[in-house]
């Protein structure tokens, strides 16, 4: 249709081939709302200057997507700020840093918190920067508008209002919802493409009210006017309720007539439309709602750390409370001060011993400033970072990139980086993820004789299994890869009917209408290439597209198609020559899921009138001809054996149909057709079901549905990992089961116990209708089964070499899911190594998706592809989407998007380990090196009697967190690994770390924080006894409270920033310059800090310079006191390694020892890491081997004998 | 690794240029980050650390379609420099046990040259019949002058630094340590700046200058010093740091209503002398760390003999006995590490013997008992996954 819409303006109608389903008429009832409430808005069409419009303030065209604007971003950006426990704690302690409580200055408690809320607010601003960026380029985008007297100009999308005539050409975008008036072709049609409203790439129709069609030129627009009056912006995309106001009559709208928002004009040169709604009242910026938003477990068990660290710092100021109290009641008894340097007898409030209660109480205040720096301040702001650093690499990994589509991989989120990690079990949906959804056509069966020589992937992987040798599995794989069909969609080959032959076979004029069926029908739109005349096809499904390439090939070749008309290129078995023939095509009866079938009725050349109908078996065998029946047997076994080497088959039968009997279904068929009622769909069944009835049967078509690349292989990883499987697939069992062999999920000796209600009895009470009984019938049934399920697993537990595999289909799950069952069930799908659902609608899957994530509490992975996976993505921890070849529905929703699944096995196994690693080690971290520098306040403040007073000075306190010690833990976060990328596909069971969540788990995280506190005890006793009261440098000065306290800082700089050295497993250069440049920063710092006026510098006034450097004890005691407090850990971590190395320690050792080289050493830990899989293509040559050795040993014992 | 390379192959069917293609291409490239990243490769100079260090697996780089040449073998490049890591782990502890030793035996040697006398002088300078109420005796008026012999044990050379030793005395206390004003003892303009000196801030209406409880209650103690009857001078200039007297008191402030009060604290100071040259004033306004301090009080610019007595003259003036402080007078020595103190020598010797001590276990187990590396009882992941 491309490019010829202008050239040929033929009466074309459209609306005669498609039938229905294409959006309703609005009934009669629903016209009755307008006007009424929710029904109010009145259009004016092209009257931009009138009265009316003028008092109707509908919202512009502009549109606004970022969070805030100029004038709220500051408060409300704030206010997402300190919706934070922590933050609002500092902001709390920086505002109480003003009054006479604070320990110390008000500026340096606030310019940590400045810095860190300020880090978070300018990433705020730049991501919502970026959206305005994008609503700028949205806004100013250029459309015709028509000004006056059918003249139109372009102008911007935010400039249009409700009311205004537009003009949209050929690609381009909808500026806001229209109303189509007209459009290039005669009956005022045109395609839309709504990708970026529903993910569907296939093109819509839309046609425009009869009256308006006549509207083609612009200067019709000159002195039209209307009035529309329709329902009030709404969300749902499907409907649209109103009438319009024409020439003095009303004229009824529908959906048909909206082309909404953000979708595209396509296969038409232009159309006129009247906007409708504008900017915000559109239907897909109503439909905009804000992804949920998800928190990874550990960010959530870091929470709880955090509280925990509040509790501790409540704890330890309270008890310095208690002792401060003591103290201060002391100072005053009867008149005699006790400590009088304190003047105990005229002080304030805060030290009054006359009232020490409340001096307690307000010291604990005060406590509780200075012990904030027990809570990191800047771990947030750290983790954001590093999240988004981490999602960089994500996006950027070469291996997770497909050259085919052009499409890296893309975190949408960054927040789950670590949950990849954690994954215990995958919930996956089938077409499309696992499977290419390319379909290919492989295999036919006509007039009883199967054609095709092809095999397909499940039938290899069957073959396999079957006994083939077991060892070159992967050089089978490579050949078949090697052969890769030339047409896409198309991998047929059999000479006897290929090239023309087929004229030569026994059935030639069976094979010649099975041809033709394929060949017309169908709905596809051709698109010819002028200059090459190829033709290459638009289909609404591919397998619909592969009939027709399939068709083409043949020598069948589908070129044109009109609203009345279907051209073809057709192989003459007479002349041999390539002939063109003209059908007449006078009804469309589409295809649904009820129905299961698609029938077309042309008339030939001949005047014949033919009825050609392909459909599912299930439906098409009950309506043959008692003499189409020929070939039923062979069709039938041929149909079986296709479906078990997992194949979709499709039957194909014709019929003729005299003229009399045409008229009369064709009167009734339209009629059904503009009926309004809501019964119109079940009218119109009845009516097709008329004709769709003695049909002869030609054969069957075998379409494969590709296993995407290296599905087997990384599903076998993937379950050594110890992650489960389940495949939730709305395809049937067969089909399903087909597939789970093909991708190594089932395997022969596998317990497969299959739950479904397609039992006699069910099927007998199903007929008599009584709907309570068959519920309870099948929820008995299904309880049934489950129990009985349990009883088999539970019988073979510990013994992995007769695993069990749970199928259930869609109409089992139903009761299956409900709450009284659900838990047996689960418990069931737990104990089996598989689990597939068929039949499953997308609510049960997101419902078996929160049952798994709710009753393991595990974390859950959703991977899916299509607008049927999203509420699973959604539901799960982590949605990942499948940015395929069906639209951006899932992507849109998904939190990472890849291009094929096998990329799962690096996303999870790699990146999901490291960044696991990753975040949890700087976590851990982060409350490592704030418990040790708290702490030590903690400690020192014993030393003053609680009166909490720091040994630092505040300069050094506020930057602690912000300057000395930030960015090492960053660069953890970013770049440390364990073990490279080739050992965590290597031993994939590295990555349980993840799963049984060992590097965050709470002995860990207290390990982690005892060694806090005891660095922190250790650095402050040992400053302490060095620095006593003796002379601290040979010229007898001793240490005072400024060189104590810089000396302790000092210290603490370089254990945090060593800890992190010894504790870090890759370095690169930044995270070199990251430790040191640290440390030399607060050298820097000192200097420079202590060389300006003692006024601003106070007790760190040339502290460095003069006192500290010079002084050889200094030196020494940092030196002490830097490595001592390293040692617990490091001997902890030495002795771990050497005696319970820990599996990424092993696997440390492999590289360490020089054992690289030693492969039987490798083996073994290899070995090792194998742990016994009980699904995947491991475990099915596992299960060989364990067999063959049974036999072995037989025979052996029986020798022996 | 490589079978996830992705396919080279191209949809062919009706695709524009192919170059054009590329130029738009998603394809990952080298950014910034990632070429921080390649460089970090080169240098790797931190040769010892314990866990290990490896090669960059992530090299986003772009490769020229069609090759496969992907970074396979960056595993066995660094394979060289690499030391088993027992070896490692051995060698740290070594290396540290090897610098600490000699340093803790030079500590504990300096610490050991240095000869220290301390007198406690604080109930010893009351009379007996005063010591049931020493605050009374203390507060009332009166000549408390007292004298101390010091018999010198061992031989020390100049200079000989005077101390006095306060206990118990929380010269760090926030409200103590905050109440001074930094301002007015740098500059005669800033005398009135005494906000956070309360309650001393102001007598009689009068800023009082140097402001603040620190100040109030300077120590006030004298101590002469005599060697067989002839006066042994005792250099009190010096005793404070230059960046103190240069700096943070200044040279044109003199003291002003000072100890005018109703309520007299410590000492009084000259108040002919600018600040910066009343040193005792200065060392003690640089707040001790510790309840329990030394201040240096002066130099004895003499040799002390074995069995030289040493006379002292002191005035019993200060305080410390409301809150049970005692008071002790100190002549000590200084090395080239400072005053006596054995604790940083022991230290580094525990430390460093430690290390020795874990050095020899490792090489121990290490010599006598290599892991056996195929003994699954190490490798007990699938027996007890929850291990840590």
């Amino acid at each position: 249709m491309a490019g010829g819409g202008r050239t040929r303006k033929r009466k074309l109608h459209f609306s005669k081939i498609y039938s229905f389903g294409r959006g309703k008429v609005a009934s009669k009832d629903d016209l009755s709302h307008i006007g009424s409430a929710g029904f109010s808005r009145v259009v004016y069409c092209n009257e931009p200057d009138s009265a009316e419009a003028g008092i109707r303030n509908y919202a512009s065209n502009y549109i606004r997507s970022t969070k805030y604007t100029v004038a709220s971003f500051l408060p409300k950006a704030l206010f997402e700020q300190f919706r934070r426990v922590a933050n609002f704690y500092f902001l709390v302690t920086g505002l109480l840093s003003f009054s006479p409580l604070a320990p110390y200055s008000a500026v340096s408690a606030i310019f940590p918190l400045i810095i860190v809320v300020g880090a978070t607010m300018v990433k705020e601003g730049i991501e919502d920067w970026q959206r305005k960026q994008q609503d700028i380029e949205v806004n100013n985008r250029k459309i015709l508008v028509h000004k006056e007297r059918g003249t139109f100009a372009p102008t911007e999308w935010r400039h249009l209002t409700v009311g205004d005539i537009v003009k949209v050409e050929k690609d381009e975008f909808f500026p806001a919802d229209l109303l189509l008036l007209s459009s290039t072709y005669e009956d005022a049609v045109c395609y839309v493409e709504t990708m970026n409203l529903d993910g569907e790439t296939n093109l819509k129709l839309k046609q425009a009210l009869d009256v308006t069609s006549h509207l083609q030129e612009d200067g019709d627009f000159g002195d039209f006017r209307a009035v529309i009056k329709c329902e009030d912006p709404n969300a749902n995309l499907y409907t649209f309720v109103g009438s319009m106001e024409f020439e003095h009559q009303q004229f009824p709208l529908s959906p048909q007539q909206l082309l909404l928002r953000d979708s595209k004009l396509r296969n038409t040169d232009y159309v006129y439309g009247a906007v409708v709604f504008t900017g915000d009242d559109t239907k897909v910026r109503q439909n905009s709602t804000a992804p949920p938003s998800k928190r990874s477990s550990i960010e959530r068990k870091m929470d709880k750390i955090i509280y925990l660290m509040f509790f501790m710092m409540f704890l330890l100021a309270f008890i310095g409370s208690i002792f401060f109290g003591v103290d201060t009641k002391d100072d005053l008894k009867n008149g005699r001060m006790k400590r009088w340097y304190l003047r105990p007898d005229s002080t304030t409030v805060f030290f009054d011993p006359d009232r020490a209660p409340l001096a307690a109480v307000l010291r604990f205040l005060t406590a509780v400033m200075l012990f904030s720096y027990f809570i990191p301040i800047s771990l947030y702001v750290s983790i954001e970072i590093v999240k988004v650093l981490q999602s960089l690499f994500i996006n950027r990994d070469i291996h997770m990139y497909y050259e085919e589509t052009d499409k890296p991989a893309h975190a949408r989120t960054s927040n789950l980086n670590e949950e990849l990690g954690q994954v215990d079990t995958i919930l996956s949906d089938k077409t499309g993820t696992l499977t290419c959804n390319s379909m290919e056509f492989i295999k036919c069966s006509i007039g009883g004789t199967a054609y095709g020589r092809g095999i397909t992937e499940v039938e290899r992987a069957i073959g396999r299994m079957k006994g083939s040798p077991l060892d070159n599995d992967d050089g089978n794989a490579e050949i078949s890869r090697g052969a890769r069909p030339l047409v896409k969609g198309f991998n047929f080959s059999d000479e006897r009917i290929m090239n023309g032959k087929w004229v030569n076979e026994a059935h030639a004029d069976v094979i010649q209408r099975f041809f033709r069926v394929l060949a017309l029908c169908h709905t596809a739109i051709p698109d010819v290439d002028e200059n090459s005349g190829n033709v290459s096809y638009e289909a609404e499904s591919p397998d619909e597209a592969a009939f027709v390439i399939a068709a083409r090939e043949l020598g069948f070749e589908f070129f044109n198609r009109t609203q009345t008309s279907i051209s073809v290129h057709e192989f003459d078995k007479n002349t041999g020559r390539k002939v063109e023939r003209v059908y007449q095509l006078l009804n469309v009866i589409e295809f649904n899921s009820v129905r299961k079938r698609m029938s077309v009725i042309v008339r030939d050349e001949e005047g014949q009138l033919l009825l050609l109908c392909k459909g599912a078996d299930s439906v098409m065998f009950k309506r043959l001809a008692r003499n189409g029946r020929q070939f039923e047997k062979e069709t039938m076994e041929h149909v079986n054996e296709y479906a078990n080497a997992g194949l979709r088959t499709l039957l194909l039968a014709y019929r003729e149909l005299d003229e009399e009997e045409y008229a009369r279904f064709s009167e009734k068929f339209n009629e059904a057709k503009s009926a309004v009622s809501a019964d119109r769909d079940a009218l119109m069944d009845s009516v097709t079901e008329t004709v769709e009835k003695n049909l002869i049967l030609l054969g069957a078509t075998a379409v494969e549905d590709k296993l995407q690349n290296g599905v087997p292989d990384c599903i076998d990883k993937l379950a050594q990992a110890g992650i489960k499987i389940w495949v939730l697939t709305g395809d049937k069992m067969e089909t399903a089961i087909n597939i789970g062999f093909a991708c190594s999920l089932l395997r022969q000796g596998m317990r497969q116990i299959i739950i479904g209600l397609e039992t006699p009895e069910i099927q007998a009470l199903e007929k008599t209708g009584d709907k309570s009984s068959i519920i309870k019938a099948s929820k008995d049934s299904v309880i049934r089964q489950i129990t009985e399920g349990m009883f088999l697993v539970n019988s073979s537990k510990g013994n992995s070499s007769d695993a069990s595999a749970l199928i259930i289909d869609g109409k089992s799950l139903t009761y299956a899911l409900e709450d009284d069952v659900k838990d047996m069930f689960l418990q069931l799908a737990v104990g089996c190594a598989s689990v597939i659902c068929c039949r499953s609608s997308p609510k049960q899957k997101a419902l078996v998706t929160r049952l798994v994530k709710d009753g393991t509490k595990k974390t859950t992975l959703a991977i899916g592809d299509g607008a049927n996976d999203v509420g699973m993505l959604q539901e799960a921890d982590i949605g990942i989407g499948i940015s395929g070849v069906e639209g951006m529905q899932a992507v849109m929703s998904s939190d990472i998007a890849i291009a094929q699944f096998c990329y799962l096995e690096r996303l999870l196994l790699v990146h999901g380990h490291w960044c696991y690693r990753r975040i949890t080690s700087m976590i851990c971290f982060f409350f490592y090196k704030n418990i040790l520098f708290g702490f030590s306040i903690f400690l020192y403040d014993i030393y003053t009697s609680f009166s909490a007073q720091p040994a630092y000075n505040d300069w050094f306190m506020s930057l602690y967190n912000v300057f000395f010690t930030s960015l090492p833990p960053i660069a953890l976060g970013v770049f440390d690994q364990d073990v490279s990328a080739r050992f965590c596909l290597k031993f994939p069971i590295l990555y349980q770390e993840g799963v049984q969540n060992v590097l965050f788990s709470w002995r860990r995280i207290i390990s982690w924080m005892f060694n806090g506190f005891l660095s922190a005890t250790i650095i402050f006793f040992f400053c302490m006894k060095a620095f006593e009261h003796q002379a601290f440098n040979n010229d007898g000065k001793p240490a005072s409270l400024d060189i104590f306290g810089a000396t302790m800082y000092t210290i603490i700089v370089w254990v945090a920033n060593l800890q992190m050295a010894i504790s870090i497993s890759y370095f690169t250069l930044i995270q070199h310059i990251f430790i040191w440049g640290s440390v030399g920063l607060w050298y820097l710092f000192l200097v420079l800090y202590g060389a300006i006026s003692p006024n601003s510098s106070t007790t760190a006034y040339k502290v460095f310079v003069e006192t500290l450097a010079p002084t050889p004890s200094f030196w020494i005691v940092i030196l002490l006191a830097m490595i001592t407090p390293l040692m617990p850990y490091f001997t902890y971590s030495s002795i771990q390694m050497r005696f319970f190395p820990r599996y990424h320690e092993m696997v440390q050792l492999i590289r360490h020892d020089g054992r690289s080289e030693d492969i039987e050493f490798c083996e073994m830990v290899r070995q090792r890491s194998i742990r016994p899989t009980t699904v995947g293509s491991s475990a099915r040559l596992a299960a060989k081997r364990s067999e063959r050795e049974r036999q072995a040993e037989d025979t052996n014992g029986y020798h022996s004998r | 690794m490589n079978s996830n390379t992705p396919p080279s192959t191209s949809v062919a069917a009706g695709s524009v240029d192919p170059s054009a293609a590329r130029r738009n291409s998603k394809r990952p490239k080298c950014n910034l980050l990632s070429l921080a990243h390649c460089i970090s490769a080169i240098p790797r100079f931190f040769g010892f650390r314990f866990p290990e260090k490896m090669m960059p697996d992530l090299r986003f780089t772009v490769h020229p379609a069609g090759t496969s040449s992907l970074q396979a073998n960056s595993d066995t490049a660094m394979g060289l420099i690499q030391l088993p890591l027992s070896v490692q782990v051995i060698s740290a502890f070594l290396l540290v046990s090897i610098v600490f030793i000699p340093i803790g035996v030079a500590s504990l040697l300096a610490s050991h040259d240095v000869v220290e006398i301390v007198d406690r002088y604080d109930t010893a300078c009351i009379p007996d019949s005063a010591r049931n109420d020493k605050v009374n005796y203390i507060q009332s008026p009166g000549n408390k002058t007292c004298t101390r012999n010091i018999t010198v044990t061992k031989h020390m050379k100049k200079p000989i630094y005077v101390y006095y030793q306060l206990d118990n005395f929380y010269q760090n206390h926030r409200r103590y340590v905050k109440s001074r004003s930094d301002a007015q003892l740098r500059s005669n303009g800033s005398a009135d700046d005494v906000s956070s000196c309360e309650p001393e801030d102001k007598s009689n209406g009068q800023p009082i200058v140097p402001c603040g409880l620190i100040a109030w209650s300077l120590f006030n103690d004298t101590y002469d010093f005599s060697r067989n009857g002839q006066q042994l001078s005792l250099n009190k200039k010096g005793i404070s740091w230059k960046s103190d007297r240069e700096h943070k008191f200044g040279k044109n402030v003199f003291p002003r209503n000072f100890q005018n009060g109703s309520l007299i604290g410590g000492g009084s100071l000259t108040d002919s002398l600018p600040l910066s040259e009343q040193e005792d004033l200065i060392v003690w306004m640089r707040t001790a760390a510790l309840p329990t301090f030394r201040k240096l009080y002066g130099k004895i610019e003499d040799d002390l003999q074995v069995n030289d007595v040493v006379m002292v003259t002191l005035e019993n003036r200060y305080n410390t006995y409301s809150f049970n402080g005692k008071k002790k007078l100190v002549l000590s020595t200084a090395s080239w590490l400072g005053g006596k103190n054995d604790f940083l020598g022991i230290a580094y010797l525990t430390v460093g013997g430690l290390c020795f001590f874990l050095a020899m276990v490792f090489t121990v187990v290490y010599l006598v008992k290599p892991r056996k590396l195929g003994d699954p009882s190490y490798l007990s992941w699938n027996r007890n996954p929850g291990w840590h």
